[in-house]
């Protein structure tokens, strides 16, 4: 698998050439997207990252941790991940910065880390893609869009952790 | 995996919600020391995070930006029109509405969030003018905002890169669980969307939309 991303660049880069596109030059006018990008999310993050930071050192997701981890281990549930879960539909940078904190405190490649990246991967940012979508035609009226949406990011939770246990345990 | 957002007020309400519990729990649990500690160091935190993935992001843009500008979009579009077909029984398979669409989902899977959004509003757009502006969504915008809300991606870049720069051994090696659990994810939207569409409850005859 760690040979995707680079077999992924040669095959654009040797479309690009036989497309005849100048092929590094539309690379840098992608790349300079890629820093105003950066240079967009970075104060939002920063902001976020701030906030899950506080919120990490209070005690207060340690605490609510210990809360429910007795129910979330009988369900085979890593407590550490509820606080991403609930996040996740709602903001994408506060479940990034979320997920980052997790990295820290568990390490990616615990159960915990794993079933977070496997979340983070396979779900989105719920409520902001309805906002934009039906924000533009100004529809109120979505009717069962978010149930479905939002069953979505249900499944995504539950499989992330079936899906971790069935590959690497 | 996007982050793109435009500061809501839900956002507003959120942050603060997060900064003034910390503040109160600290005081409750006795830790206000590692919150002015914390305070210190998560700018530079971030910082550094922002750092890793500022290199690698600007790398990918510049692959994918190759990849839309050659047309490869196109060519995934095409390859998923006919998946995309039965889900939107209505459209007129050439149709514009059809086209954006198909245009919004391949550049979602490639990865190109920046490119798909313009697409998708566009088809949003087409869909509303379709439904006679009503204000009521129609059943393809609902299919569709559903797909839009499912995360499809081929290659999370992004979540690769946070991952190795947090000391992950095989960064990648999550990528196969992410395309199961995702498409498990799609397949529930896309199944309750369409029952739902069709429940009897609201069963307007519709005229077939071109």
């Amino acid at each position: 698998m760690e040979f995707i991303m680079p077999a992924f660049a040669c095959a654009a880069v040797v479309f690009g050439i036989i497309k005849r596109v100048p092929v590094f030059d539309v690379f840098l006018k992608g790349a300079k997207e890629g820093i105003m990008l950066i240079y967009n999310i970075a104060p939002t993050l920063i902001g976020l990252v701030f906030a899950v930071d506080l919120l990490r050192s209070s005690g207060a997701v340690e605490s609510l941790c210990e809360l429910i981890r007795p129910a979330a281990e009988a369900l085979g549930f890593p407590a550490e991940i509820v606080p991403m879960v609930l996040l996740r539909p709602v903001s994408g940078s506060g479940s990034t910065a979320l997920l980052t904190a997790l990295y820290q405190d568990c390490g990616p490649d615990s159960f915990a880390g794993r079933v977070a990246s496997v979340l983070a991967g396979s779900s989105e940012t719920t409520f902001y893609a309805i906002a934009v979508y039906f924000g533009c035609i100004k529809i109120k009226k979505i009717r069962h869009t978010l149930f479905a949406a939002l069953a979505a990011d249900l499944t995504a939770v539950i499989m992330s952790i079936i899906t971790v246990r069935l590959f690497f345990y | 995996m996007k982050f793109v957002e435009k500061s809501d007020t839900l956002l507003n309400y959120l942050w603060s919600a997060l900064i003034t519990l910390s503040v109160i729990c600290s005081v409750i649990f006795g830790k206000t020391h590692n919150l002015s500690n914390a305070l210190i160091d998560s700018g530079a935190g971030s910082l550094e995070l922002i750092m890793t993935m500022a290199g690698i992001l600007c790398l990918w843009s510049g692959i994918m930006k190759i990849a839309s500008e050659s047309g490869l979009t196109s060519v995934f579009a095409k390859l998923f029109a006919p998946v995309l077909r039965p889900l939107f029984p209505r459209l007129n398979k050439d149709s514009e509405a059809f086209e954006s669409i198909s245009m919004n989902i391949s550049a979602n899977l490639l990865g190109l969030g920046n490119a798909a959004t313009p697409f998708g509003l566009k088809a949003m757009k087409q869909l509303h003018q379709l439904n006679g502006c009503k204000a009521t969504a129609s059943n393809e915008m609902v299919v569709f905002v559903v797909m839009n809300t499912a995360s499809l991606q081929l290659l999370p870049t992004t979540l690769a890169v946070l991952r190795q720069s947090y000391g992950s051994k095989a960064p990648f090696e999550i990528i196969v669980p992410v395309w199961i659990s995702s498409a498990c994810a799609l397949c529930v939207a896309l199944i309750l969307a369409v029952t739902l569409n069709k429940s009897p409850v609201k069963k307007l005859k519709r005229k077939r939309a071109v």
